[in-house]
Protein backbone atom coordinates (compact mmCIF):
# COMPACT_ATOMS: atom_id res chain seq x y z
CA UNK A 1 0.00 0.00 0.00
CA UNK A 2 0.84 3.25 -0.77
CA UNK A 3 2.57 5.14 1.95
CA UNK A 4 -0.04 7.94 3.41
CA UNK A 5 1.79 10.48 5.19
CA UNK A 6 -1.39 13.29 5.95
CA UNK A 7 -1.48 14.70 9.15
CA UNK A 8 -5.40 13.19 9.61
CA UNK A 9 -4.22 9.50 9.07
CA UNK A 10 -1.03 10.26 11.51
CA UNK A 11 -3.18 11.21 14.05
CA UNK A 12 -5.73 8.49 13.77
CA UNK A 13 -3.13 6.19 13.53
CA UNK A 14 -1.90 7.42 16.83
CA UNK A 15 -5.35 7.47 17.78
CA UNK A 16 -5.37 3.76 17.65
CA UNK A 17 -2.49 2.96 18.97
CA UNK A 18 -3.16 4.73 22.01
CA UNK A 19 -6.89 2.63 22.20
CA UNK A 20 -4.86 -0.29 21.71
CA UNK A 21 -2.13 1.17 24.30
CA UNK A 22 -4.79 1.66 27.18
CA UNK A 23 -6.05 -1.69 27.15
CA UNK A 24 -3.17 -3.53 27.40
CA UNK A 25 -1.79 -1.26 29.80
CA UNK A 26 -5.27 -1.56 31.90
CA UNK A 27 -5.09 -5.58 31.58
CA UNK A 28 -1.34 -5.93 32.64
CA UNK A 29 -2.25 -3.09 35.26
CA UNK A 30 -4.53 -5.48 36.71
CA UNK A 31 -3.28 -8.50 36.28
CA UNK A 32 -0.25 -6.89 38.44
CA UNK A 33 -2.78 -5.70 41.30
CA UNK A 34 -3.74 -9.26 41.93
CA UNK A 35 -0.05 -10.67 41.59
CA UNK A 36 1.00 -7.49 44.22
CA UNK A 37 -1.66 -7.90 46.30
CA UNK A 38 -0.86 -11.70 46.63
CA UNK A 39 2.40 -10.82 47.81
CA UNK A 40 1.77 -7.97 50.65
CA UNK A 41 1.65 -8.15 54.04
CA UNK A 42 -0.69 -5.37 54.54
CA UNK A 43 -2.43 -3.22 51.44
CA UNK A 44 -4.30 -0.75 52.60
CA UNK A 45 -4.60 2.98 50.74
CA UNK A 46 -1.49 2.92 49.56
CA UNK A 47 0.39 2.93 46.24
CA UNK A 48 2.17 -0.01 47.47
CA UNK A 49 1.91 -2.58 50.24
CA UNK A 50 3.30 -2.17 53.93
CA UNK A 51 5.40 -5.14 53.38
CA UNK A 52 6.10 -8.50 51.16
CA UNK A 53 5.47 -11.69 51.84
CA UNK A 54 5.08 -14.87 50.58
CA UNK A 55 3.00 -16.35 53.46
CA UNK A 56 -0.36 -15.93 52.04
CA UNK A 57 0.55 -18.85 49.51
CA UNK A 58 0.90 -21.37 52.33
CA UNK A 59 -1.89 -19.81 53.61
CA UNK A 60 -3.89 -20.09 50.45
CA UNK A 61 -2.71 -23.66 50.19
CA UNK A 62 -4.12 -25.26 53.18
CA UNK A 63 -7.33 -22.78 53.35
CA UNK A 64 -8.87 -23.63 49.93
CA UNK A 65 -7.17 -27.36 50.12
CA UNK A 66 -5.75 -26.37 46.80
CA UNK A 67 -3.82 -29.85 46.67
CA UNK A 68 -6.87 -31.95 46.40
CA UNK A 69 -8.67 -29.26 43.93
CA UNK A 70 -5.31 -28.85 41.77
CA UNK A 71 -5.72 -32.65 41.49
CA UNK A 72 -9.19 -32.98 40.80
CA UNK A 73 -8.69 -30.16 38.03
CA UNK A 74 -5.91 -32.52 35.94
CA UNK A 75 -7.76 -35.08 36.54
CA UNK A 76 -11.04 -33.64 34.90
CA UNK A 77 -9.01 -31.75 32.19
CA UNK A 78 -6.84 -34.54 31.44
CA UNK A 79 -10.08 -37.05 30.69
CA UNK A 80 -11.32 -34.30 29.18
CA UNK A 81 -9.26 -33.89 26.84
CA UNK A 82 -7.86 -37.87 26.19
CA UNK A 83 -11.72 -38.44 25.34
CA UNK A 84 -12.34 -35.77 23.48
CA UNK A 85 -9.76 -36.85 21.02
CA UNK A 86 -10.79 -40.12 21.10
CA UNK A 87 -14.61 -39.21 20.12
CA UNK A 88 -13.76 -36.23 17.97
CA UNK A 89 -10.78 -37.28 15.85
CA UNK A 90 -12.57 -40.76 14.32
CA UNK A 91 -15.09 -38.33 13.36
CA UNK A 92 -13.22 -35.67 11.71
CA UNK A 93 -11.89 -38.32 9.49
CA UNK A 94 -15.17 -39.91 8.45
CA UNK A 95 -16.41 -36.17 7.92
CA UNK A 96 -13.28 -35.26 6.06
CA UNK A 97 -13.20 -38.25 4.05
CA UNK A 98 -16.58 -39.38 3.25
CA UNK A 99 -19.85 -37.81 1.76
CA UNK A 100 -22.73 -39.15 2.77
CA UNK A 101 -26.69 -37.58 3.43
CA UNK A 102 -27.53 -35.79 6.01
CA UNK A 103 -23.81 -34.43 6.16
CA UNK A 104 -24.82 -31.35 6.38
CA UNK A 105 -27.17 -31.76 9.50
CA UNK A 106 -24.93 -33.53 11.19
CA UNK A 107 -22.35 -30.45 11.20
CA UNK A 108 -25.05 -28.43 12.05
CA UNK A 109 -24.96 -30.94 15.15
CA UNK A 110 -21.44 -29.94 15.74
CA UNK A 111 -21.77 -26.33 15.46
CA UNK A 112 -24.52 -25.56 17.58
CA UNK A 113 -22.58 -26.35 20.51
CA UNK A 114 -19.91 -24.02 19.89
CA UNK A 115 -22.14 -21.34 18.98
CA UNK A 116 -24.84 -21.65 21.82
CA UNK A 117 -23.76 -20.10 25.02
CA UNK A 118 -22.50 -22.97 27.87
CA UNK A 119 -24.97 -21.41 30.43
CA UNK A 120 -27.92 -21.55 27.87
CA UNK A 121 -27.36 -25.39 27.33
CA UNK A 122 -25.50 -25.72 30.79
CA UNK A 123 -28.93 -25.64 32.68
CA UNK A 124 -31.19 -28.34 30.55
CA UNK A 125 -28.23 -30.27 30.30
CA UNK A 126 -27.26 -30.16 34.33
CA UNK A 127 -30.58 -31.02 34.92
CA UNK A 128 -30.51 -34.41 33.08
CA UNK A 129 -27.18 -35.01 34.53
CA UNK A 130 -28.68 -34.34 38.23
CA UNK A 131 -31.62 -36.84 37.20
CA UNK A 132 -29.61 -39.53 35.78
CA UNK A 133 -26.87 -39.23 38.97
CA UNK A 134 -24.12 -38.25 37.35
CA UNK A 135 -23.58 -34.30 38.58
CA UNK A 136 -21.98 -33.98 41.61
CA UNK A 137 -18.97 -36.05 41.07
CA UNK A 138 -16.14 -35.90 38.27
CA UNK A 139 -17.97 -38.20 35.75
CA UNK A 140 -20.39 -35.39 35.18
CA UNK A 141 -18.22 -32.52 35.32
CA UNK A 142 -16.04 -34.34 32.52
CA UNK A 143 -19.61 -35.04 30.28
CA UNK A 144 -20.28 -31.61 30.61
CA UNK A 145 -17.18 -30.24 29.55
CA UNK A 146 -16.96 -32.62 26.85
CA UNK A 147 -20.35 -31.59 25.23
CA UNK A 148 -18.57 -27.88 23.52
CA UNK A 149 -14.77 -30.14 23.72
CA UNK A 150 -15.77 -33.30 20.95
CA UNK A 151 -17.13 -30.41 18.37
CA UNK A 152 -14.21 -28.28 18.74
CA UNK A 153 -11.79 -31.34 17.96
CA UNK A 154 -14.07 -32.12 15.08
CA UNK A 155 -13.93 -29.06 13.75
CA UNK A 156 -10.02 -27.94 14.23
CA UNK A 157 -9.43 -31.31 13.11
CA UNK A 158 -11.03 -31.29 9.82
CA UNK A 159 -8.53 -29.39 7.79
CA UNK A 160 -6.10 -31.26 8.99
CA UNK A 161 -7.41 -34.58 7.73
CA UNK A 162 -8.42 -32.95 4.04
CA UNK A 163 -4.50 -31.88 2.99
CA UNK A 164 -3.27 -35.34 3.94
CA UNK A 165 -3.21 -37.19 0.29
CA UNK A 166 -5.54 -39.90 0.04
CA UNK A 167 -3.12 -42.13 -1.51
CA UNK A 168 -1.05 -42.58 0.86
CA UNK A 169 -3.99 -43.97 2.48
CA UNK A 170 -4.47 -45.49 -0.77
CA UNK A 171 -1.06 -47.03 -0.84
CA UNK A 172 -1.62 -48.55 3.05
CA UNK A 173 -4.79 -50.33 1.68
CA UNK A 174 -2.85 -51.87 -1.00
CA UNK A 175 -0.42 -53.43 1.77
CA UNK A 176 -3.37 -54.84 3.50
CA UNK A 177 -3.67 -52.62 6.34
CA UNK A 178 -7.16 -52.77 7.77
CA UNK A 179 -8.73 -49.08 9.42
CA UNK A 180 -7.42 -49.65 12.39
CA UNK A 181 -3.69 -50.03 11.01
CA UNK A 182 -3.87 -47.13 8.67
CA UNK A 183 -5.22 -45.40 11.66
CA UNK A 184 -1.99 -46.30 14.22
CA UNK A 185 0.67 -46.41 11.62
CA UNK A 186 -0.27 -43.70 8.68
CA UNK A 187 -3.13 -41.39 10.13
CA UNK A 188 -1.35 -40.94 13.36
CA UNK A 189 1.73 -39.92 13.31
CA UNK A 190 1.02 -37.57 10.24
CA UNK A 191 -2.03 -36.04 12.05
CA UNK A 192 0.17 -36.00 15.18
CA UNK A 193 0.93 -31.89 14.92
CA UNK A 194 -2.47 -31.23 14.42
CA UNK A 195 -3.97 -33.47 17.40
CA UNK A 196 -1.47 -31.89 19.30
CA UNK A 197 -2.58 -28.48 18.78
CA UNK A 198 -6.33 -29.54 18.91
CA UNK A 199 -5.81 -31.16 21.76
CA UNK A 200 -3.85 -28.21 24.04
CA UNK A 201 -6.86 -25.92 22.96
CA UNK A 202 -9.16 -28.15 24.52
CA UNK A 203 -7.01 -28.55 27.79
CA UNK A 204 -6.88 -24.45 27.74
CA UNK A 205 -10.57 -23.97 26.84
CA UNK A 206 -11.64 -26.43 29.63
CA UNK A 207 -9.63 -25.42 32.31
CA UNK A 208 -10.83 -21.83 31.96
CA UNK A 209 -14.46 -23.25 31.64
CA UNK A 210 -16.62 -21.72 33.91
CA UNK A 211 -19.98 -21.97 33.51
CA UNK A 212 -20.59 -26.30 33.02
CA UNK A 213 -18.58 -26.92 35.45
CA UNK A 214 -20.29 -25.10 37.92
CA UNK A 215 -23.47 -26.23 37.68
CA UNK A 216 -22.27 -29.78 37.40
CA UNK A 217 -19.79 -30.13 40.31
CA UNK A 218 -20.03 -30.77 43.64
CA UNK A 219 -18.24 -30.27 46.52
CA UNK A 220 -15.21 -32.98 45.52
CA UNK A 221 -15.08 -32.29 41.93
CA UNK A 222 -14.70 -28.42 41.90
CA UNK A 223 -12.25 -27.24 39.29
CA UNK A 224 -9.80 -24.29 40.35
CA UNK A 225 -11.79 -21.91 38.60
CA UNK A 226 -15.34 -22.80 40.69
CA UNK A 227 -13.42 -22.90 43.63
CA UNK A 228 -12.03 -19.21 42.66
CA UNK A 229 -15.62 -18.15 42.41
CA UNK A 230 -16.78 -19.50 45.36
CA UNK A 231 -13.74 -18.30 47.12
CA UNK A 232 -14.28 -14.53 45.73
CA UNK A 233 -18.08 -14.82 46.27
CA UNK A 234 -17.62 -15.42 49.68
CA UNK A 235 -14.75 -12.79 50.02
CA UNK A 236 -14.70 -11.22 53.53
CA UNK A 237 -14.69 -14.80 54.93
CA UNK A 238 -11.15 -14.93 54.18
CA UNK A 239 -8.44 -12.32 53.79
CA UNK A 240 -7.69 -10.88 50.11
CA UNK A 241 -4.72 -11.35 49.97
CA UNK A 242 -5.35 -15.28 50.40
CA UNK A 243 -7.58 -15.11 47.52
CA UNK A 244 -5.62 -13.40 45.53
CA UNK A 245 -2.95 -15.65 46.09
CA UNK A 246 -5.01 -18.47 44.69
CA UNK A 247 -5.91 -16.18 42.00
CA UNK A 248 -2.07 -16.41 40.43
CA UNK A 249 -2.04 -19.98 41.13
CA UNK A 250 -4.87 -19.91 39.03
CA UNK A 251 -3.24 -17.49 37.13
CA UNK A 252 0.09 -19.65 36.35
CA UNK A 253 -1.86 -23.04 35.77
CA UNK A 254 -3.52 -21.58 32.90
CA UNK A 255 -0.65 -19.17 31.58
CA UNK A 256 1.98 -22.41 31.47
CA UNK A 257 -0.29 -24.67 29.00
CA UNK A 258 -1.69 -21.01 26.93
CA UNK A 259 2.60 -20.91 26.42
CA UNK A 260 2.51 -24.14 25.57
CA UNK A 261 0.06 -24.15 23.04
CA UNK A 262 1.25 -20.91 21.42
CA UNK A 263 4.07 -22.91 20.56
CA UNK A 264 2.09 -25.03 18.27
CA UNK A 265 -1.17 -22.98 17.15
CA UNK A 266 -1.51 -19.57 15.93
CA UNK A 267 -3.18 -17.19 18.75
CA UNK A 268 -6.02 -16.27 16.78
CA UNK A 269 -7.21 -20.13 16.73
CA UNK A 270 -8.12 -20.18 20.53
CA UNK A 271 -11.06 -17.52 19.21
CA UNK A 272 -12.12 -18.10 15.87
CA UNK A 273 -13.79 -21.47 16.72
CA UNK A 274 -16.44 -22.44 14.55
CA UNK A 275 -15.34 -21.17 10.74
CA UNK A 276 -17.18 -23.05 8.54
CA UNK B 1 -29.64 -49.28 -13.50
CA UNK B 2 -33.19 -49.75 -11.49
CA UNK B 3 -33.29 -53.14 -13.10
CA UNK B 4 -30.48 -54.68 -11.67
CA UNK B 5 -29.96 -53.21 -8.57
CA UNK B 6 -30.69 -56.06 -6.89
CA UNK B 7 -28.27 -57.86 -7.82
CA UNK B 8 -25.67 -55.47 -6.17
CA UNK B 9 -25.14 -56.19 -2.34
CA UNK B 10 -26.26 -53.79 -0.05
CA UNK B 11 -23.36 -53.19 1.24
CA UNK B 12 -21.99 -51.68 -2.37
CA UNK B 13 -24.96 -49.71 -2.66
CA UNK B 14 -24.65 -47.77 0.80
CA UNK B 15 -20.63 -47.32 -0.07
CA UNK B 16 -21.86 -45.75 -3.23
CA UNK B 17 -23.65 -43.28 -1.40
CA UNK B 18 -20.71 -42.37 0.85
CA UNK B 19 -21.49 -45.02 3.52
CA UNK B 20 -19.22 -47.99 4.71
CA UNK B 21 -17.13 -49.27 7.73
CA UNK B 22 -15.57 -45.87 7.65
CA UNK B 23 -18.23 -43.23 8.19
CA UNK B 24 -19.52 -44.96 11.09
CA UNK B 25 -16.80 -43.53 13.22
CA UNK B 26 -18.85 -40.60 13.04
CA UNK B 27 -21.20 -42.52 15.22
CA UNK B 28 -19.93 -42.00 18.72
CA UNK B 29 -19.54 -38.27 18.25
CA UNK B 30 -22.90 -37.94 17.07
CA UNK B 31 -24.69 -40.38 19.40
CA UNK B 32 -22.94 -38.71 22.14
CA UNK B 33 -24.01 -34.91 21.19
CA UNK B 34 -27.81 -36.35 20.86
CA UNK B 35 -27.79 -37.65 24.30
CA UNK B 36 -26.16 -34.83 25.86
CA UNK B 37 -26.97 -31.74 24.04
CA UNK B 38 -30.37 -32.83 21.79
CA UNK B 39 -31.91 -35.09 24.51
CA UNK B 40 -31.49 -32.38 27.26
CA UNK B 41 -32.82 -29.39 25.56
CA UNK B 42 -36.03 -31.04 24.85
CA UNK B 43 -36.14 -32.90 28.18
CA UNK B 44 -35.61 -29.06 28.92
CA UNK B 45 -38.41 -27.83 26.73
CA UNK B 46 -41.00 -30.69 27.90
CA UNK B 47 -39.84 -30.25 31.54
CA UNK B 48 -40.66 -26.22 31.33
CA UNK B 49 -44.15 -27.30 30.15
CA UNK B 50 -44.49 -29.58 33.70
CA UNK B 51 -44.41 -26.66 35.98
CA UNK B 52 -44.49 -27.62 40.18
CA UNK B 53 -48.31 -26.18 40.17
CA UNK B 54 -50.67 -24.67 37.31
CA UNK B 55 -51.21 -25.59 33.76
CA UNK B 56 -48.62 -26.29 31.41
CA UNK B 57 -47.72 -22.57 30.57
CA UNK B 58 -48.04 -21.61 34.50
CA UNK B 59 -43.74 -21.09 34.54
CA UNK B 60 -44.11 -18.85 31.46
CA UNK B 61 -47.27 -17.23 32.35
CA UNK B 62 -45.12 -16.51 35.86
CA UNK B 63 -42.17 -15.63 34.41
CA UNK B 64 -43.90 -12.61 31.90
CA UNK B 65 -45.96 -12.05 34.79
CA UNK B 66 -43.32 -11.18 37.58
CA UNK B 67 -41.43 -8.04 37.31
CA UNK B 68 -38.73 -9.56 39.21
CA UNK B 69 -38.72 -11.84 36.26
CA UNK B 70 -39.47 -10.52 32.80
CA UNK B 71 -37.26 -7.45 33.74
CA UNK B 72 -34.24 -9.78 33.58
CA UNK B 73 -34.76 -9.98 30.21
CA UNK B 74 -34.08 -5.68 29.42
CA UNK B 75 -31.44 -5.84 31.77
CA UNK B 76 -29.51 -8.41 30.07
CA UNK B 77 -30.05 -6.51 26.86
CA UNK B 78 -29.20 -3.51 28.43
CA UNK B 79 -25.75 -4.78 28.98
CA UNK B 80 -25.01 -6.79 26.15
CA UNK B 81 -26.08 -4.65 23.42
CA UNK B 82 -24.07 -2.12 24.23
CA UNK B 83 -21.20 -4.43 25.18
CA UNK B 84 -21.38 -5.74 21.67
CA UNK B 85 -21.58 -2.17 19.50
CA UNK B 86 -18.74 -0.77 22.05
CA UNK B 87 -16.72 -3.88 21.79
CA UNK B 88 -17.50 -4.09 17.59
CA UNK B 89 -16.49 0.20 17.71
CA UNK B 90 -13.47 -0.56 19.36
CA UNK B 91 -12.18 -3.61 17.36
CA UNK B 92 -12.94 -2.31 13.82
CA UNK B 93 -10.35 0.62 13.88
CA UNK B 94 -7.70 -1.31 15.84
CA UNK B 95 -7.70 -4.43 13.34
CA UNK B 96 -7.63 -2.07 10.41
CA UNK B 97 -4.49 -0.78 12.30
CA UNK B 98 -3.35 -4.20 13.19
CA UNK B 99 -3.80 -5.42 9.41
CA UNK B 100 -0.80 -3.25 8.41
CA UNK B 101 1.59 -4.68 11.25
CA UNK B 102 3.85 -7.41 9.89
CA UNK B 103 4.32 -8.96 13.64
CA UNK B 104 1.18 -9.69 14.70
CA UNK B 105 1.79 -12.48 16.74
CA UNK B 106 2.75 -10.83 20.13
CA UNK B 107 -0.29 -8.17 20.14
CA UNK B 108 -3.10 -10.99 19.18
CA UNK B 109 -0.90 -12.79 21.85
CA UNK B 110 -1.43 -10.55 24.61
CA UNK B 111 -5.20 -10.33 23.43
CA UNK B 112 -5.50 -13.85 23.56
CA UNK B 113 -4.65 -13.64 27.71
CA UNK B 114 -7.89 -12.01 29.01
CA UNK B 115 -9.87 -14.90 27.14
CA UNK B 116 -7.71 -17.78 28.36
CA UNK B 117 -8.18 -16.40 32.19
CA UNK B 118 -11.76 -16.41 32.15
CA UNK B 119 -14.09 -14.54 33.51
CA UNK B 120 -14.24 -15.10 37.08
CA UNK B 121 -10.26 -13.81 37.24
CA UNK B 122 -11.30 -10.83 35.33
CA UNK B 123 -13.86 -10.38 37.60
CA UNK B 124 -11.49 -10.78 40.39
CA UNK B 125 -8.62 -8.45 38.66
CA UNK B 126 -11.05 -5.96 38.61
CA UNK B 127 -12.42 -5.84 41.96
CA UNK B 128 -9.02 -5.12 43.45
CA UNK B 129 -7.84 -3.03 40.33
CA UNK B 130 -11.19 -0.44 40.05
CA UNK B 131 -11.48 -0.52 43.29
CA UNK B 132 -11.69 2.73 45.91
CA UNK B 133 -8.27 2.38 47.07
CA UNK B 134 -7.37 0.55 43.45
CA UNK B 135 -4.29 2.00 41.04
CA UNK B 136 -6.95 3.20 38.57
CA UNK B 137 -8.74 5.42 40.95
CA UNK B 138 -5.07 6.49 41.97
CA UNK B 139 -3.78 7.31 38.90
CA UNK B 140 -7.08 9.52 37.60
CA UNK B 141 -6.74 11.57 41.02
CA UNK B 142 -3.04 12.28 40.75
CA UNK B 143 -3.59 13.22 37.63
CA UNK B 144 -6.48 15.49 38.79
CA UNK B 145 -9.37 14.27 36.30
CA UNK B 146 -11.36 12.95 39.45
CA UNK B 147 -11.41 14.58 42.94
CA UNK B 148 -13.19 11.90 44.39
CA UNK B 149 -13.02 7.67 43.60
CA UNK B 150 -15.32 6.98 40.45
CA UNK B 151 -17.61 3.98 41.55
CA UNK B 152 -17.25 1.56 39.37
CA UNK B 153 -17.84 -2.10 40.99
CA UNK B 154 -20.97 -3.83 41.95
CA UNK B 155 -23.09 -1.45 39.58
CA UNK B 156 -23.74 -1.62 35.98
CA UNK B 157 -20.32 0.08 34.96
CA UNK B 158 -18.22 -2.95 36.64
CA UNK B 159 -20.21 -5.62 34.82
CA UNK B 160 -20.09 -3.69 31.95
CA UNK B 161 -15.95 -3.03 31.53
CA UNK B 162 -15.59 -6.55 32.93
CA UNK B 163 -17.20 -7.74 29.82
CA UNK B 164 -15.73 -5.66 27.42
CA UNK B 165 -11.96 -6.63 28.72
CA UNK B 166 -13.23 -10.36 28.32
CA UNK B 167 -15.51 -9.67 25.09
CA UNK B 168 -12.80 -7.47 23.65
CA UNK B 169 -10.08 -9.60 22.33
CA UNK B 170 -12.53 -11.88 21.11
CA UNK B 171 -14.27 -9.87 18.77
CA UNK B 172 -10.93 -8.60 17.40
CA UNK B 173 -8.91 -11.27 16.55
CA UNK B 174 -12.47 -12.46 14.96
CA UNK B 175 -12.80 -9.14 12.86
CA UNK B 176 -9.41 -9.17 12.11
CA UNK B 177 -9.57 -12.85 10.20
CA UNK B 178 -12.49 -11.40 8.25
CA UNK B 179 -10.26 -8.41 7.87
CA UNK B 180 -7.35 -10.28 6.20
CA UNK B 181 -9.57 -12.44 3.94
CA UNK B 182 -10.57 -9.58 1.58
CA UNK B 183 -8.28 -9.56 -1.88
CA UNK B 184 -6.03 -6.53 -1.07
CA UNK B 185 -5.80 -5.88 -4.34
CA UNK B 186 -9.25 -4.26 -4.16
CA UNK B 187 -7.92 -1.84 -1.89
CA UNK B 188 -4.91 -1.22 -4.23
CA UNK B 189 -7.11 -0.90 -7.47
CA UNK B 190 -9.31 1.41 -5.26
CA UNK B 191 -5.69 3.90 -4.31
CA UNK B 192 -4.34 3.45 -7.88
CA UNK B 193 -7.28 5.57 -9.11
CA UNK B 194 -6.80 8.21 -6.26
CA UNK B 195 -9.17 6.98 -3.62
CA UNK B 196 -8.21 8.44 -0.32
CA UNK B 197 -8.02 6.02 3.27
CA UNK B 198 -11.39 7.17 4.41
CA UNK B 199 -13.27 6.58 0.00
CA UNK B 200 -11.57 3.45 0.52
CA UNK B 201 -13.04 2.01 4.02
CA UNK B 202 -16.59 3.47 3.06
CA UNK B 203 -16.31 2.50 -0.40
CA UNK B 204 -14.62 -0.96 -0.82
CA UNK B 205 -13.18 -2.68 2.47
CA UNK B 206 -16.36 -1.72 4.55
CA UNK B 207 -18.83 -3.14 2.30
CA UNK B 208 -16.96 -6.25 1.95
CA UNK B 209 -16.61 -6.72 6.00
CA UNK B 210 -19.83 -6.00 6.74
CA UNK B 211 -21.15 -10.02 6.30
CA UNK B 212 -17.78 -10.72 8.53
CA UNK B 213 -19.17 -8.41 11.00
CA UNK B 214 -22.95 -9.45 11.58
CA UNK B 215 -21.31 -13.00 11.96
CA UNK B 216 -19.48 -11.46 14.54
CA UNK B 217 -22.14 -9.09 16.04
CA UNK B 218 -24.05 -12.69 16.86
CA UNK B 219 -21.17 -14.17 18.29
CA UNK B 220 -20.36 -11.08 20.92
CA UNK B 221 -24.05 -10.93 21.63
CA UNK B 222 -24.61 -14.23 22.34
CA UNK B 223 -21.57 -14.34 24.80
CA UNK B 224 -22.48 -11.07 26.43
CA UNK B 225 -25.86 -11.97 26.73
CA UNK B 226 -24.96 -15.41 28.62
CA UNK B 227 -22.66 -13.45 31.65
CA UNK B 228 -23.16 -14.94 34.74
CA UNK B 229 -20.06 -14.84 36.84
CA UNK B 230 -19.38 -11.37 36.50
CA UNK B 231 -22.52 -10.00 37.00
CA UNK B 232 -22.70 -11.78 40.06
CA UNK B 233 -19.05 -10.76 41.52
CA UNK B 234 -18.65 -7.17 40.23
CA UNK B 235 -22.05 -6.08 39.70
CA UNK B 236 -25.32 -6.17 41.77
CA UNK B 237 -26.39 -9.32 41.08
CA UNK B 238 -30.40 -8.31 43.08
CA UNK B 239 -30.91 -5.03 41.52
CA UNK B 240 -29.71 -3.39 38.40
CA UNK B 241 -27.57 -6.46 36.87
CA UNK B 242 -30.10 -8.99 37.50
CA UNK B 243 -29.31 -10.75 34.38
CA UNK B 244 -31.07 -13.39 32.85
CA UNK B 245 -28.71 -16.33 33.61
CA UNK B 246 -29.09 -15.18 37.20
CA UNK B 247 -32.74 -16.03 37.65
CA UNK B 248 -32.16 -19.35 35.40
CA UNK B 249 -29.55 -20.04 37.75
CA UNK B 250 -31.45 -19.48 41.32
CA UNK B 251 -34.50 -20.95 39.95
CA UNK B 252 -32.48 -24.23 39.77
CA UNK B 253 -30.21 -24.33 42.50
CA UNK B 254 -31.90 -22.19 45.41
CA UNK B 255 -35.74 -22.94 44.52
CA UNK B 256 -34.54 -26.08 43.10
CA UNK B 257 -37.20 -25.68 40.28
CA UNK B 258 -35.88 -27.31 37.43
CA UNK B 259 -38.98 -27.15 35.63
CA UNK B 260 -38.92 -22.80 36.43
CA UNK B 261 -35.26 -23.11 35.34
CA UNK B 262 -35.81 -24.68 32.18
CA UNK B 263 -38.52 -22.32 31.29
CA UNK B 264 -36.07 -19.20 31.78
CA UNK B 265 -33.55 -21.11 29.79
CA UNK B 266 -35.66 -21.71 26.93
CA UNK B 267 -36.74 -18.04 26.99
CA UNK B 268 -32.82 -16.93 27.44
CA UNK B 269 -32.16 -19.15 23.50
CA UNK B 270 -35.24 -17.66 22.47
CA UNK B 271 -34.01 -13.79 22.74
CA UNK B 272 -30.84 -14.88 21.54
CA UNK B 273 -32.09 -16.73 18.49
CA UNK B 274 -33.97 -13.86 17.82
CA UNK B 275 -31.56 -11.43 17.63
CA UNK B 276 -29.31 -13.51 15.51
CA UNK B 277 -31.83 -14.21 13.51
CA UNK B 278 -32.51 -10.66 12.91
CA UNK B 279 -28.60 -10.02 11.95
CA UNK B 280 -28.46 -12.94 10.00
CA UNK B 281 -32.08 -11.78 8.19
CA UNK B 282 -29.84 -8.52 7.40
CA UNK B 283 -27.08 -10.17 6.43
CA UNK B 284 -28.37 -12.00 3.47
CA UNK B 285 -29.44 -8.34 1.76
CA UNK B 286 -25.66 -7.72 1.70
CA UNK B 287 -23.08 -8.59 -0.79
CA UNK B 288 -21.67 -11.81 -0.52
CA UNK B 289 -19.65 -12.65 -3.30
CA UNK B 290 -16.15 -14.19 -4.10
CA UNK B 291 -14.18 -10.81 -3.40
CA UNK B 292 -15.52 -10.76 0.30
CA UNK B 293 -14.07 -11.65 3.22
CA UNK B 294 -17.15 -13.36 4.17
CA UNK B 295 -15.24 -16.62 5.14
CA UNK B 296 -18.36 -17.51 7.71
Amino acid sequence: MVKDTRLSTKLWAAANWTLIGFFVVNLFAMIATVVTSSFSTRWLGTWLPAGWTTRWYSAAWSEFQLYDVLSVTFQIVFLVVALSGLIGVPAAYALARRDFPGKKLVMLLFLLPLLVPPITFGIPLATVLYQTGFAGQMSGVVLANLVPTVPFVILVMIPFIEQIDTKIEAAARVFGANTFKLFVHVLLPLLMPGILAALLLVLVRTLAMFELTFLTAGPTSQTLVVALYYAVFAAGVRAVQSIDAMAVIYMVTTLIWLVIALRFVNPTQIVARAKK
Amino acid sequence: MSTDTSTIPLKQRLAARGLDGLTLLVLPAVLFLLALFIYPFFYGLFLSFEPKQGGIFANYQRFFSDRFLYGTIATTLWLALPVTIATLLLAIPIAFRVRLMKNQRLLTTILVIPITLGTVLVAEGLLNYLGPQGWFNRVLMTFGIISSPVKLLHNYWGVMLSLVITGFPFTFLLTLSYLSGIDPALEQAGATLGAGPWDRFKHILFPLLLPGLAITFCLSFVQAFSVFPSAVLLGAPSGPTRVISIAAYQAAFEEYDYSMASAVAMIMGVVQLTIVVVVLAARGLLYRGPAGGGKG
